[in-house]
């Protein structure tokens, strides 16, 4: 019996799995951001002054958008590997940036589980903004220098969008930290229920250890001293306590979410679910 | 950016050389016409968002030329930018093209640098601030010295800035000082 011509070669599994990994980082990417994104699009007509409801909501637009471009990059990689995503919509079509956002579950979703948690007052949503923008655009500017071409061009351009967030979310931390009594107070709120949750953007998921050695994926370890350095200086200058956390709640990237991303999900996918391939 | 005035007409003998720019100088007339729905008064070139166009099968007569037109987002939640492909498509079917192809890059990333001076007046008549030339301002510090933005409509410089966000992603909000009105800035990105 000759078997030679269908033997998988140790090559072709490691290729697999290395394509596989780039379809599970891309989505992580485009879920953290879609995820992100409809937080702060919740306060649109909701926001404290006409202004900032339309920055967050501008906010919302741009995270959503860089959303988009990782979607459409993981359909690509989708329909090109049909074989080694794990998924099974069972179409008899090509898979679209849509499906990935729409019909995916809880567990196959890899946001960071800080994105998902609860808006809760101005200040939580703002302090929420800041860890991640701080975080986003050290990670962009590294992954600025990937050598997968397409998530480079992604990076390059949301550095840019970014950079704005990182100033807006940086004016409103000091605003309200060196601001009233009240405002500080719920300053240090924020602070402390999202204490457990920022760790986790400096821990990285087995997917993105397996892009490390071929330069694809950020070690995102890496970008945790600057990020202790950004937030040390915008908090000093906002007479705010920062004391880093001795422990830190993981697992969104690998599907392992807080009870919150059930519901964004439920409200986020209702219509796609309940009236499949509608359009409007 | 390889604009149609700044195309050397070929002298050459070459037939199908000399067709091609003629088709590519069409392409780029037409592309002239189509504006950005959200900024009517700007067109996809005055935008500086068209990157290439490119002919092929030109001068073949048993073929239709094919159009590749190469296009970059503004910023990445732009909804413009769907409307703005099915425009140009739409621009070109009218004009008898039918093989058309519209690709969208993300690299090199879009700068208002990009936006013509033509776009830049117009913008200014129409009651938006133009971007001021790409300098310090786009970087992370907060609370940054901001360039004086002039107001597009008495053309004072005593502006300040209510919101670095506004009405479109790629707008600031900004009000005069001296003629108390609020207006659009085009933020340099």
């Amino acid at each position: 019996m000759d078997n030679h011509s269908h033997m998988v070669t140790e090559n072709d599994v490691q290729g697999m799995t290395q394509t596989k990994s780039l379809i599970e980082y891309t989505l992580h990417l485009a879920d953290t951001n879609l995820i992100l994104g409809h937080r702060n699009s919740e306060w649109t007509g909701h926001g404290p002054v006409l202004e900032q409801d339309i920055a967050i909501s501008n906010i919302a637009l741009d995270l959503i958008g860089q959303a988009r471009n990782f979607y459409q990059y993981a359909a690509t990689l989708i329909n090109q590997n049909p074989d080694v995503a794990d998924f099974d919509f069972n179409f008899d079509r090509p898979v679209t940036e849509d499906d990935l956002a729409y019909l995916r579950d809880a567990f196959d979703y890899k946001n960071h589980l800080l994105t998902e948690q609860q808006n809760g007052d101005w200040a939580h949503t703002i302090l929420r903004q800041f860890y991640f923008s701080v975080w986003q655009y050290l990670f962009y500017g590294q992954l600025v220098k990937s050598t997968d071409q397409q998530l480079s061009s992604i990076a390059e351009k949301s550095l840019k969008e970014t950079t704005y967030h990182v100033r807006w979310s940086s004016e409103w931390v000091i605003r309200l930290g060196d601001g009233t009594q009240e405002s500080q107070q719920r300053m240090f709120e924020a602070i402390s229920n999202f204490q457990n949750f920022y760790g986790e953007l400096f821990e990285p998921a087995p997917y993105e250890n397996d892009l490390l050695q071929e330069s694809i994926s950020v070690d995102v370890k890496k970008l945790k001293a600057d990020w202790d350095k950004k937030v040390n200086e915008i908090f000093e200058e906002a007479t705010l306590p920062f004391t880093p956390a001795k422990w830190s709640q993981a697992g969104g990237k690998t599907g392992i979410h807080t009870e919150h991303l059930g519901f964004i999900l439920a409200e986020m996918q209702f219509l796609q679910r309940a009236y499949p391939n509608s359009i409007w | 950016m390889s604009l149609p005035q700044n195309d050397i007409i070929h002298t050459d003998p070459n037939q199908s050389k000399a067709d091609e720019t003629s088709t590519k100088q069409k392409v780029w007339q037409i592309l002239g016409s189509v504006n950005d729905p959200e900024v009517p008064v700007l067109s996809v070139i005055d935008l500086g968002i068209i990157r290439d166009v490119s002919i092929e099968n030109e001068g073949n007569e048993n073929k239709e030329p094919q159009i590749a037109v190469t296009i970059t987002p503004t910023y990445s939640g732009c909804p413009a930018m769907d409307v703005i492909s099915m425009q140009i498509r739409l621009a070109l079917l009218q004009n008898g093209f039918k093989n058309i192809h519209i690709k969208s890059v993300l690299s090199p990333a879009w700068t208002t640098e990009w936006m013509t001076e033509a776009g830049k007046n117009k913008l200014k008549a129409y009651g938006i601030a133009p971007p001021n030339p790409q300098q310090s301002v786009c970087s992370i510090q907060p609370f940054q010295a901001q360039e004086a933005i002039q107001c597009p409509r008495c053309n004072s410089y005593h502006t300040e800035m209510i919101s670095q966000f506004g009405s479109t992603a790629c707008k600031a909000l900004y009000r005069c000082l001296d003629c108390k009105e609020p207006f659009d800035y085009f933020k340099c990105h």
